[in-house]
């Protein structure tokens, strides 16, 4: 770990002007995912702005009769928030799904969108990566990549964003709301915060070095069946081979976004048009899709899963 | 204590608090944080310095040059080990390549410098400031290329193949044959504690308090890699965090401690970083297995062959998958042979019952399929075939075998005769439900194991052995043998473990520990029994321990008399004589398993599992049930998830920590019953207990494997069971 300058903020405009006068700080939550790579010096911030006293920390009603999310609350507290429960059950599900109870409790809702990709070689700093160091190359296109990405990846990077909340949120057309150091304010429609990877894949999402996250509002409810699978190797505790968040009415029409297969949560308009034939709204998901050898066989997995998925908005046996 | 014959009956008959469900009594130590580990062992050594590894960045190659300028000058760093400034290490017992110095480069991870600062955070930050520059050889990183033309493992009777009788004519004679090959990946012990030492120095004395399991081979080995006399070498490991076979061997953590610590002028503290336990130390090799059998009709094995490809670098044998298949079945024809790809990668060695776990995952997945084919039951087809003999050396028989008694028993409680026999055939919802079962088998080992006992003038005992208790229970079952043996309440004994000073113990290692370590107790209780009876002129065959007193010919004296004009000391070991020879010496199990498998994205789960086992006397039920059970959430783990995966290009495992790298959790185990069924083998030890620690996990493999089978219709031959190698096969959705 590279030695740093450490500050606490106690308002958003403050986090941003901390970060603003700082080239190359970060914001500092939970810190579920920041410190491991600070360990191992993927991260190397020379400076951390803890923006945990900024009391963005609660949930509360909008006008529009949606839910504003403060970015300090923690998965914990979302998931298992009364509102959320009851209208957004998608949400709180895909939280469950991730990570462990301990994680849960520190992670926040504005770092669990930022957490990065979980690819062996973005994690191990002798091999060739990217995202990690611009312009060394992708070692994991040739090499092991059964977890990585089939669709919206590039020659430059074939990393999965890895998160669940997100696959959620995207399927209720969350957004993201922040602020910079000029006071200016964004909202950033959740579909529109992470970049593909293109040839920069180092740049993951539309914040500005500046900009902080400081809500992700929800609109009023959707109603209908609410779903998250997650599909992976071993019960608990890992990333997604593919999952699925889907909200469904009773004929299986809805929307779907798909987690563990891009650098985003993905979505894709004429696939919830297609709903509810499963075949047609899978092949929107993955015709873009180009996957390697040892991951092709996320493409039927998506088919397969969204299956499952409808089989249980249908009501059939679980 | 020399043991030729077996015993008759013996005081632990009686089975008063040996063989009694006890708590671990190390137990209250370590849930509340006072068992002390190697790595926080902060009161042995004042003023102890932090080491930390730069490891190799690549596979095979050599070092040209470090460049330590900038590392040297951060804050706190007190000196910089390198390789290149020591003599490649002399092999110490187990290694296949040097653990540390000279330039040349033979896997990933390789330990090129310890940087010792101040602080851990101090020396891991300096570490990554240690330029190195290399020379690359192109290495053989890719068993699967390699494995085709691999020769046989040269034993020291020549090439490791074994015929009986005339294979290849029964096989083509065979009313009913099979021909399949399994395959079994690169696999990492992933123990909680990593490896971690602490070294210092008193003069040409070297303590290193370690994680290791095998403390008496590992004192010789750190003499000789350091050329030390052993007599100023101690090792104390009271305390691990697992081993599984890890920790059998020194690794690099207590060397480098050492060598630094000696550089720095102070004790210096190294831990393996969670990336180095995979790519550093060891793991067990991936097999190809080719099984070919021809039976009768009725399932009698006429024709057994089964031939291994495993790899390891140059100059240490792989996994052997065939030993099993030497002793478990009869059948008159029979062909085994090892073959070994000599690989550029990581070092790979013992790794829990390393050979019958991986080579039952393909022997009884092979049985199950000939069971398909004859149309009969696959318990069955395993008792027809059950042998009371070593079937290569016939006049060899078991000490005790029990397997068909497993499986009969364990069938019944499993209700096994409620499965569905048509594969895919059992719907509940989307899920696919199977049932599978093997047999488990793991041979019991004789290990010479000695002890010390001491009775205190307050009557109390202590048991002081270099025996290791790496999460199995050897606290425990010491203290209950002593207990027995001199009728003393389980409180009023002490036991020292882990610690060189003291009496050569066989370790931990190969499921020999609680029969042997128990056995060498008991041998020195026998002599501190005769010492005390001696001195109360009593006969000491005649004479009963009971209640702290010592009881013969109608007398009766208090042990504390014994002891009022100071300690009675008495050391013994146990030693074997030519009763492995005689006798073949086996642990047996029944492992029976149901998974369901989600038809949609063939997700798999084990929903239950039970393993009926035949391990001689059960020492203690409650600790030998967390070994059983420990290893059946290991063979789940072997069977659906784990697998290091190669990069062929680069030589090393990629998913080098415990997210990539998925061992089964809480979530992935919902049931586990464990049956033992009353057995004693006298011929196995004096306290006529076997092996158990490592048969839980053999056989569970193939179990899992026969029930997606069982629940699909999908016969996977390539572990682990991962979805994606039958989600094309699922009905169609």
């Amino acid at each position: 770990m590279k030695p740093f300058s450490y500050e606490r903020v106690s308002s958003p405009a403050e986090a941003a002007a901390a970060a603003a006068r700082a080239r190359g700080a970060k914001f500092i939550a939970g810190g579920t995912n920041l410190l491991d790579l600070m360990k191992l010096e993927i991260e190397t911030p020379h400076h951390l702005v803890d923006v945990t006293g900024t009391g963005l920390d609660t949930i509360t009603e909008t006008d529009e009769g949606g839910l504003r999310i403060g970015a300090l609350v923690s998965n914990t507290a979302l998931a298992s928030d009364e509102r959320v429960k009851r209208d957004y059950a998608v949400l709180s599900r895909a939280i469950v799904a991730g990570a462990s109870g301990q994680l849960r409790n520190k992670a926040t809702t504005g770092g669990n969108l930022l957490q990065r990709t979980r690819c062996p070689y973005f994690y191990d700093t002798n091999q060739a990566c990217n995202k990690r160091k611009p312009g060394s190359g992708c070692a994991a296109k040739e090499g092991v990549s059964r977890q990585l990405g089939i669709v919206g990846v590039s020659d430059a990077c074939i990393a999965t964003y890895p998160g669940d909340m997100a696959v959620a949120l995207r399927v209720l057309d969350a957004v993201v709301e922040t602020v910079k150091a000029d006071g200016t304010t964004r909202a950033i429609p959740l579909g529109e915060f992470h970049r593909l990877w293109g040839d920069t894949p180092h740049i993951e999402t539309v914040l500005e070095p500046d900009e902080m996250i400081t809500a992700v509002t929800l609109p009023k409810p959707l109603g209908g069946t609410h779903i998250y699978h997650k599909v992976r190797d071993r019960r608990s505790y890992a990333f997604a081979l593919v999952s699925v968040a889907a909200v469904l009415d009773a004929e299986g029409k809805g929307r779907v976004a798909i987690g563990g297969i891009a650098p985003r949560p993905w979505r894709v308009e004429s696939a919830d048009a297609a709903l509810p034939d499963v075949k047609a709204a899978a092949r929107a998901l993955t015709q873009e899709a180009s996957p390697t050898d040892q991951n092709a066989f996320k493409i039927a997995l998506v088919e397969r899963t969204l299956a499952g998925v409808m089989a249980k908005a249908r009501g059939e046996a679980a | 204590m020399k043991y030729t014959t077996p015993a008759g009956e013996t005081v632990i008959d009686r089975q008063r608090v040996v063989g009694q469900p006890t708590t671990r009594v190390d137990g209250p130590l370590k849930v509340t944080g006072h068992a002390p580990y190697a790595y926080e062992r902060h009161d042995v050594a004042a003023n102890q310095a932090y080491g930390y590894i730069v490891p190799s960045a690549i596979a095979k190659g050599r070092v040209r040059s470090m460049d330590l300028a900038e590392a040297k000058a951060q804050p706190g760093v007190i000196t910089i080990l390198t390789t290149t400034e020591v003599d490649e290490l002399p092999l110490g017992m187990g290694h296949t390549v040097p653990l540390f110095g000279g330039s040349q480069i033979r896997f990933y991870h390789q330990a090129l410098a310890l940087v010792v600062a101040e602080t851990f955070e101090q020396a891991r930050a300096a570490a990554k400031l240690v330029r190195v520059d290399y020379e690359r050889t192109p290495g053989n990183h890719d068993f699967h290329a390699l494995a085709p033309d691999a020769p046989l493992v040269e034993g020291s009777d020549g090439p490791d193949v074994s015929k009986v009788g005339d294979f290849e004519a029964a096989y083509a004679s065979a009313p009913v044959t099979i021909d399949v090959t399994y395959e079994t990946p690169h696999e990492s012990h992933a123990m909680m504690e990593p490896h971690a030492s602490i070294a210092a120095w008193e003069g040409e004395k070297l303590s290193l308090w370690t994680s290791n399991q095998m403390i008496a081979w590992s004192k010789q080995a750190v003499a000789k890699m350091l050329d030390l006399d052993p007599a100023n070498v101690r090792l104390d490991s009271p305390f691990l965090g697992g081993g599984f076979g890890a920790k059998l061997f020194v690794r690099v953590d207590a060397v480098a401690a050492a060598l630094a610590a000696k550089k720095a002028g102070r004790p210096v503290k190294v831990m393996l970083d969670r990336p180095l336990v995979f790519n550093n130390t060891t793991h067990r090799s991936a097999t190809i297995q080719r099984l070919r059998f021809g039976a009768e009709r009725d399932g009698r094995l006429t024709a057994i062959s089964h031939e291994c490809t495993s790899g390891n670098l140059a100059g240490q044998e792989g996994e052997n998958g065939i030993a099993q298949t030497r002793l478990l079945y009869a059948g008159a024809n029979r062909y085994t042979a090892q073959r070994i790809a000599r690989l550029d990668l990581p070092e790979a060695n013992a790794m829990r019952a390393p050979g019958e776990t991986a080579g039952l995952m393909a022997l009884e997945g092979a049985m199950d399929e000939l069971a398909e084919k004859l149309g009969m039951d696959p318990v069955e087809l395993r008792i027809v075939n059950d042998t009371q003999v070593d079937p290569e050396t016939p006049n060899r028989p078991y000490s005790s075998r029990m397997m068909v008694e497993c499986l009969r028993r364990g069938a019944e409680a499993f209700g096994w005769d409620k499965r569905n026999t048509t594969p895919g055939g059992w719907r509940e919802g989307r899920w696919l439900i199977g049932h599978g079962m093997a047999v488990g088998f793991r041979n019991s080992v004789q290990m010479k194991s000695a002890a010390r006992v001491r009775l205190s003038g307050n009557g109390k005992l202590t048991v002081e052995t270099d025996m290791t208790d790496i999460g199995t229970g050897s606290y425990t079952i010491l203290a209950q043998t002593a207990a027995e043996m001199l009728g003393l309440p389980l409180e009023d004994i002490t036991v020292t473990l882990g610690d060189s000073d003291m009496p050569a113990s066989c370790g931990s290692g190969g499921q020999w520990g609680a029969q042997n370590s128990t056995s060498g107790v008991y041998a020195a209780c026998v002599k501190l029994r005769e010492d005390i009876a001696e001195r109360f002129a009593m006969d000491p065959n005649a004479a009963e321990f009971a209640d702290g007193e010592i009881r013969a010919g109608g007398e009766s004296r208090k042990l504390t008399e014994a002891t009022a004009s100071g300690e009675i000391v008495a050391e013994d070991s146990v030693e074997y004589d030519d009763l492995s020879q005689k006798y073949q010496q086996s642990t047996f199990a029944g492992h029976f398993v149901e998974i369901a498998v989600d038809a949609y994205t063939g997700e798999t789960y084990v929903r239950r599992m039970l393993a009926a086992c035949a391990a001689g006397r059960i020492l203690n039920p409650i600790s030998a049930r967390s070994q059983v059970i420990g290893a059946m959430t290991m063979g789940v783990g072997g069977a659906l998830t784990e697998e290091l995966a190669v990069d062929t290009r680069f030589g090393f495992f990629v998913n080098h920590d415990l997210a990539g790298y998925e061992v089964p959790v809480h979530a992935d185990i919902p049931h586990q019953e464990v049956i033992f069924l009353d057995e004693l083998d006298a011929i196995a030890s004096p306290m006529k207990a076997k092996g158990v620690g490592e048969l839980g996990l053999c056989g569970v493999g193939a179990a899992v494997a026969n029930a997606l089978y069982n629940a699909t219709g999908v016969r996977v031959r390539e572990y682990p069971l991962t979805l994606d190698k039958y989600l094309d096969k699922l009905p169609a959705v």
